[in-house]
């Protein structure tokens, strides 16, 4: 398994310029073409609910599926004024849920002053813990406390509840080591009834496959996890890979992507179309620019209104609630089955 | 390279009707209804038909229920064991016959 990521290996899909290319250069019917067919072409917004950050690029893992091609070796990272300036948009955005994402997040050095100050806007806060930075420095042990007293939603990455499954995907031991940071969770009271402690695990399939329903693996994924390791958590997400970064290139080289595309396509559900997560959600990037999704930040496609890219610095929530959602064939992700979003299944 | 079973093929399936409409349409409806959750989850039913297509051998069926089993769910160790239900079945079956040879055998013997 490779430690570094695509930038560093200077692989050619590691630019989303090249990656769009890719996607592009396929005869699938473009995703947009499918939204016409039952008028929802161009995609708008509904209200908005979820202020997605990403405060950075670096991570410990080097996980086979990420879509932000994040790893130790990742240099970019959210400044403490540009914190600041989410701050101040935040408010303006009438978000409900602030998402906190990267990387793993908990490594910007001004991770635990944001969400102090995120605390002081009474937003739902959720963070995105990949487990396994919790035992990864003793610096990092007291985070189940930390999250615990600014009452976090804490969504954590669990592909299986195998260690050879969740290895293949997240690297060696990490199976192991996000056992061992879930009884700290639960050991502080996240996932437990009784407590307003959320703990959320996110499944992601561990190859180029469709993931199960969302139901079935959340009630199969409490009984064992029970059973087996006496973990309990609340709900479970199930989310597809897009084809994008790193999973992109797996596709690619093991020959997966042509039946993995055309298997996403003919999955296509119009009800999870209507109900896609950009319709009800920003996403900033670690320098302040303004996205649908995390997705679309990756490929860098950055909202433009009025022919200017929103950033923080100048933040017009009316033109951003008018503005029409950019598409590409990596949508057909969110849209496949029961549809995919950060928050799991769509419908 | 001519092989007498092509990969491709089996996104082919569905054309079976082109040469006789009804029954590939009664066909597929009453496959779609045998797959659906009953008294069995359609994952059981998955495995089943993992297990099946490796006793008859059909590698068409065994691509599509190997992914299949994989989608809703179910570890490396899930899909061998049902291979091994599969073998153990098809074993059985031939070892059972011994009892046949035995009582042929000793109807024979003096």
């Amino acid at each position: 398994m490779s430690t570094k990521s695509l930038l560093a290996q200077k692989h050619n899909l590691s630019t989303p310029e090249n990656q769009i290319k890719f996607l592009e250069s396929s005869a699938l019917t473009l995703f947009s073409d499918k939204l016409k067919q039952q008028s929802l072409f161009p995609l708008t917004t509904n209200k908005l609910e979820i202020f997605q950050i990403n405060v950075g690029k670096l991570c410990n893992q080097v996980c086979k599926h990420c879509h932000v091609d994040a790893g130790p070796d990742r240099k970019e990272i959210m400044t403490r004024d540009t914190m600041q300036l989410c701050l101040d948009t935040i408010v303006k955005s009438g978000a409900h849920t602030v998402d906190l994402t990267g990387g793993a997040p908990e490594m910007n050095p001004n991770f635990r002053w944001f969400v102090e100050e995120l605390t002081k806007l009474n937003r739902n806060i959720i963070v995105r813990c990949n487990l396994t930075i919790i035992v990864a420095n003793k610096k990092y042990y007291d985070l189940p406390t930390f999250f615990k007293k600014h009452k976090i939603e804490v969504v954590s990455s669990l592909p299986y509840f195998t260690a050879s499954k969740t290895d293949s995907q997240r690297g060696d031991g990490v199976f192991e080591k996000s056992i061992q940071a879930l009884k700290m969770l639960n050991g502080v009271g996240y996932g437990l009834e009784g407590t307003d402690l959320k703990l959320n695990l996110v499944y992601n399939p561990s190859g180029a496959f469709l993931p199960a329903d969302q139901m079935a693996l959340e009630t199969e994924f409490k009984e064992k996890l029970k059973s087996l390791y006496d973990i309990r958590f609340n709900s479970l997400y199930a989310i597809t890979n897009l084809p994008i970064s790193r999973f992109l290139e797996y596709l690619v080289r093991s020959e997966n992507y042509d039946d993995y595309m055309e298997k996403l396509v003919n999955a296509y559900n119009p009800i999870a179309a209507e109900n896609v997560m950009c319709r009800n959600t920003l996403s900033v990037s670690w320098d302040g620019f303004i996205y649908d999704c995390d997705f679309n930040q990756m490929l860098d496609l950055k909202i433009d209104t009025e022919n200017k890219f929103q950033h923080l610095s100048n933040f017009d929530i009316d033109s951003i609630n008018k503005r029409n959602i950019k598409v590409n064939q990596h949508c057909y992700g969110c849209t496949a089955g029961a549809g995919s979003s950060c928050g799991g299944s769509v419908i | 390279m001519k092989t007498y079973y092509n990969p491709e093929d089996l996104k082919k399936f569905g054309n079976i009707s082109e040469f006789e409409p009804t029954l590939g349409k009664k066909f597929f409806d009453y496959y779609g209804e045998v797959f659906k959750e009953g008294a069995l989850t359609a994952r059981e039913k998955s495995l089943i038909a993992l297990a099946v297509s490796h006793a008859v051998q059909c590698p068409y069926c065994i691509d599509a229920y190997t992914l299949d089993t994989m989608e809703k769910g179910c570890d490396e160790k899930q899909l061998m064991e049902a291979v091994h239900v599969a073998a153990a079945i098809k074993s059985g079956a031939v070892l059972v016959h011994g009892v046949q040879m035995m009582n042929k055998y000793k109807e024979l013997s003096m």
